[in-house]
């Protein structure tokens, strides 16, 4: 192109323009931070995504590979999709941050104008007396898809038919409220076809749980003298382990198992540590207009690690606050009024192939917390048609599609 | 330093035009925009009072519904029509 004094501006405006655009930071690249970085380079802000591995593993879904019924191949996921819609993607670990700089452990820093953290959860082992991460190479949580769901998917497959398999469910908050009850009938599916004679005892440290009418009725009529469901007021309650014995101890009496299932209380993610955005309860307050931390300014808290009130923690929450957070720091970033927003939550369970349940809900701020739009939302009928059980088990494997593709490219 | 200005102007300005009302760009969640092949279909390109009477219908308990019934219910008419001229953009 031939350079004109028309065009002289132009170029001169280029390189200003690219400093005007506001940068944002965004560490933790599974469903939340993935989503968010999306959106906000959608809302033309330039992105940074952190995140320490270079293949993603995804949760929803890995109950299927524990059953045998998926290969785990089908829920990893790469950040090459990032990258090509224009998001720099550093693999590292943010060990701080110094004024609005995010800095890692090979000291790169990162600068930015806000920060959005998506820390996902840490998995409490000091919380189970006897549990350890060194246990959960014999008596696997896999509560963090990858290696430990192949582990317990290869010890259910060795286990001589007759044995008794374990799980034990920890109280309120964890990552995916259903998630424990939808292994526990794919494995009792598991066990039924593949090891009949075989028994699932399932040890809770509560009384009620999410889709449980739901849940007890599909047990009752699918997997009967299989799975065996023990709530906290039963003696459910597990308070030690044994690794050795491959035993667990309730304040009623021990149970051995040949497979056990240790699924521990849960906090944070390390990273809510590291930047300080968790509270005493080891999560992160939020506003719930913005997501930003009640604790730590210019940083927002999206995910498993938010204390969302009444959203749950899943994929699709996450998902849906990674939308909600770009567009409210968008609105931050140009000085302008963050809309009172409105979200959105999908949670199917499977719980047998071809079975499907959900649960949904309607949110929006309220007294500082995300609360249930009244009269929206709710489980799946009681008395639906086994169509409609088919249908919500095929729509269940859309939705993963799709919030694979929107997070991941 | 004038041009600085138009540009600091001009990022807010490609900004506002994607701003989605409240609920809207979570239904992405599921109804998916750049997937042709989805059972849950993508609403781009549909007839966005289509989509605020499939709303209605889906709020009133006229049409069988797996979860949509549960989802509609918590918006008003006027909510709905926002997210319906949104979504099929």
């Amino acid at each position: 192109m031939k350079l004109t004094r028309r065009a002289l501006p132009m170029l001169l405006a280029a390189p200003a323009l690219a400093q005007a655009v506001p940068k944002v930071v965004v560490i933790g690249g599974g469903f939340g931070g993935t989503s968010c970085a999306r959106a906000l380079q959608g809302h033309g802000i330039a992105v940074t995504l952190v995140e320490a591995r270079e293949t993603y593993t995804s949760c929803p879904f890995s109950n299927a590979v524990i059953a045998g019924l998926r290969p785990i191949s089908t829920l990893r996921f790469g950040y090459e999709g990032l990258r090509r819609a224009g998001i720099t993607v550093v693999h590292g670990t943010a060990t701080g941050v110094a004024g609005r700089e995010v800095v890692l452990g090979d000291g790169t820093r990162l600068p930015f104008d806000r920060l959005v953290v998506s820390p996902g959860i840490t998995l409490r082992f000091d919380a189970l007396p006897g549990y350890s991460e060194a246990a959960s190479e014999t008596l696997p949580h896999a509560w963090q898809a990858g290696a430990q769901t192949e582990l317990l998917a290869r010890q259910l497959n060795a286990m001589e038919d007759g044995g008794t398999v374990i799980m034990t469910v920890p109280e309120n908050p964890y990552r995916c409220p259903p998630g424990p009850y939808e292994r526990a009938s794919l494995i009792a599916y598991f066990l039924k076809t593949r090891k009949p004679r075989s028994k699932l005892l399932v040890l809770d440290a509560k009384d009620a749980f999410s889709k449980q009418r739901l849940f007890e009725a599909a047990w009752a009529a699918l997997y009967p003298g299989i799975l065996e469901y023990v709530p906290l007021s039963g003696g459910g309650k597990v308070t030690g382990v044994d690794v050795g014995a491959r035993r667990v101890t309730t304040d009623f009496g021990d149970h051995d198992g040949a497979v056990i299932n240790v699924i521990p209380p849960q906090r944070a993610g390390d990273l809510a540590r590291v930047l300080a955005v968790a509270d005493r309860s080891l999560w992160c307050p939020i506003d719930p207009e913005s997501f930003e931390s009640r604790l730590v300014p210019g940083v927002h808290v999206i995910g498993d690690a938010a204390i969302a009130g009444a959203m749950p923690k899943s994929a699709f929450a996450a998902n849906a606050q990674g939308r909600v957070c770009a567009a409210a720091v968008a609105a931050l970033l140009r000085g302008t009024p963050v809309q009172t927003p409105r979200l959105l939550n999908t949670c199917y369970s499977l719980v047998a192939p071809g079975y499907g349940i959900s649960i949904a809900g309607v949110y929006r701020p309220a007294n500082g917390l995300l609360t249930d739009v009244p009269g929206a939302g709710g489980t799946s009928p009681l008395n639906a048609p086994p169509t409609t059980r088919e249908a919500e088990a095929h729509y269940a494997e859309d939705w993963f599609q799709t919030i694979t593709t929107d997070a991941f490219g | 330093m004038r041009w600085r200005l138009l540009a600091l102007l001009a990022w807010p300005a490609m900004a506002m035009a994607q701003e989605a009302p409240p609920g809207a760009s979570t239904c992405l969640g599921c109804h998916a925009s750049t997937r042709t092949d989805a059972a849950i279909p993508s609403l781009r390109g549909r007839d966005p009072a289509d989509v605020a009477e499939a709303m209605r219908a889906f709020r009133e308990g006229r049409r069988p519904a797996t979860l949509m019934d549960r989802l509609a219910k918590g918006f008003s008419e006027e909510e709905s029509q926002a997210i319906a001229a949104w979504i099929v953009r």
